[in-house]
């Protein structure tokens, strides 16, 4: 019987839609990853070899060897990597996700999503802050450091705090940001506060120690990016549940590792469709130009795989200029040109500068090749260099070559 | 012929579909006209128009 796509497709969007996803603990990753070991690093995007790898990845690989007590300096992991005793893993395959270069390692504290719908978990990284940080390929002691802060005083805090607020519905929240100017990729000033407000009394009444709390109450609400990665969490959340239905096109999954970009589609479960990630387009911070950036990298992506990032500009005036659009029309033209290439629009995520129409949802393989509109992304940029940090913001598109070579291969798969 | 000829004794309203220099040159010398952007499916491409075709 020949498959029904747009039917199949209709389930999709039903699932994208319907998933409620709530942050409901902190764990760590040695507990709750598939196939975790100290010798094991997960890292954003597709799988690829050491040789393959750009230099923030190798960086900040070095550094989570480091971080796991692996080695005590560079040339030790280096050479620990050159043996073959440092095993890579797509975050993606572990029911994970992690901006940037997406280090998640043995003993790293986790975010914990649950999609109450459907029933499935989703982890992610908490976000280090800006300047020097692993997710940029930092792997000094000041990283490690903080990193050790954070698995050690700020995980079982925030583990406490969760427990004493019950669930939090970040579907709800994400609403409520992106009403307030947030796309939720670039721009997560509105959520980091919302978030800040749901936990931080609970930090008041749980942390004893006033240094401590302190520090927690700092770096929350010191950093406008800090629910990045809870948006990730529950993007990851919302899309796992939509693989594998016979005959879906869309694509549940979009990520880059700084040297391709992949995708996954519904009906081909968990393969990668990979092409060379492209160099985003946008505005760099003082004393940074093009020929410092780093190629596209990052699981964050996910977040323009659920409707939001790029594909809600539209509905975050504010972010148009830190990612280099021209004006606030041309955001809104963004957003309706991935109206374009989508199977529908979301029901909670409405965007007020648009009159209140629904995040474009649910990519359709079928609609970007035929109309050659790409998805819209909105990312940060990474010095090429390991260490140095974000060198800018932009927009970048995902190359065309992932969705046909997705489309042929779907093709095929009914021939079958 | 004749309403060829009776269209150019006409003042022009134009749509223009596609290529988008024709319709800045035809706004240049403020002639009335509209832009429909449009490109072929898939680029053009015949074998991926085909594979579209049959996932209709």
């Amino acid at each position: 019987m020949r498959v029904d796509i747009n039917r199949a497709n209709e389930e999709g969007l039903r699932r994208i839609n319907e998933g409620q996803p709530v942050l409901v603990d902190v764990v760590y990753a040695k507990d709750v990853l598939p196939g975790m070991a100290k010798n094991v690093i997960g890292h954003a995007g597709p799988p690829l070899d050491w040789d393959d790898m750009c230099g923030p990845l190798k960086g900040a690989i070095i550094g989570a060897i480091k971080y796991e007590g692996l080695a005590t300096d560079d040339a030790e992991a280096e050479a620990l990597v050159k043996r073959g005793e440092i095993k890579f893993v797509s975050n993606h395959s572990m029911g994970a996700v992690g901006p940037m270069t997406g280090m998640v390692s043995y003993s790293m504290p986790l975010y914990h999503v649950k999609n109450e719908t459907f029933g499935n978990d989703a982890y992610c990284t908490f976000n280090e802050g800006l300047g020097k940080v692993m997710r940029f390929g930092a792997n000094g002691k000041e990283v490690l450091d903080r990193l050790e802060w954070m698995e050690k005083t700020l995980a079982p805090a925030l583990k406490a705090a969760i427990a004493e607020t019950g669930p939090i519905n970040l579907r709800v929240l994400m609403s409520q940001a992106l009403a307030m100017g947030d796309e939720m990729h670039q721009r997560n000033i509105a959520a980091s506060l919302l978030f800040g407000k749901s936990i931080l009394p609970a930090i008041a009444k749980l942390v004893d120690d006033r240094t401590d709390r302190e520090r927690i109450t700092q770096f929350i609400t010191g950093n406008e990016q800090f629910f990045l990665n809870l948006a990730m969490a529950a993007g990851k959340a919302i899309m796992d549940p939509v693989k594998d239905i016979e005959g879906c096109t869309l694509v549940t999954a979009m990520s880059r590792n700084g040297t391709n970009f992949g995708i996954k589609i519904s009906a081909l479960g968990d393969q990668w469709f990979e092409a060379p990630v492209n160099m985003p387009k946008g505005l760099y911070f003082p004393g940074y130009s093009a020929d410092d950036a780093n190629p596209d990298i990052g699981d964050s992506t996910i977040l323009e795989t659920i409707g939001l990032g790029g594909f809600t500009m539209g509905a975050a005036p504010a972010v148009v200029r830190f990612v280099g659009a021209e004006s606030v029309d041309a955001a809104i033209q963004y957003t309706n040109d991935m109206l374009e290439i989508t199977a529908g629009q979301s029901p909670t995520w409405q965007m007020p500068t648009m009159n209140f129409e629904g995040a474009p949802t649910g990519i359709d393989i079928r609609k970007v090749v035929e109309t050659g509109i790409l998805p819209t992304i909105n990312t940060g940029m990474a010095h090429k260099e390991p260490g140095i940090g974000q060198v800018g913001a932009g927009i970048v598109e995902a190359p065309m070559d992932c969705f046909v070579k997705a489309l042929v291969q779907f093709s095929e798969s009914l021939e079958d | 012929m004749k309403k060829v000829n009776q269209l150019f004794q006409e003042d022009l309203a134009v749509v223009n579909v596609g290529l988008e220099t024709f319709y800045t040159s035809m706004r240049s010398i403020k002639v009335p006209t509209v832009h429909v952007e449009w490109k072929p499916a898939a680029g053009g491409d015949e074998k991926l128009m085909a594979i579209l075709d049959r996932l209709k």
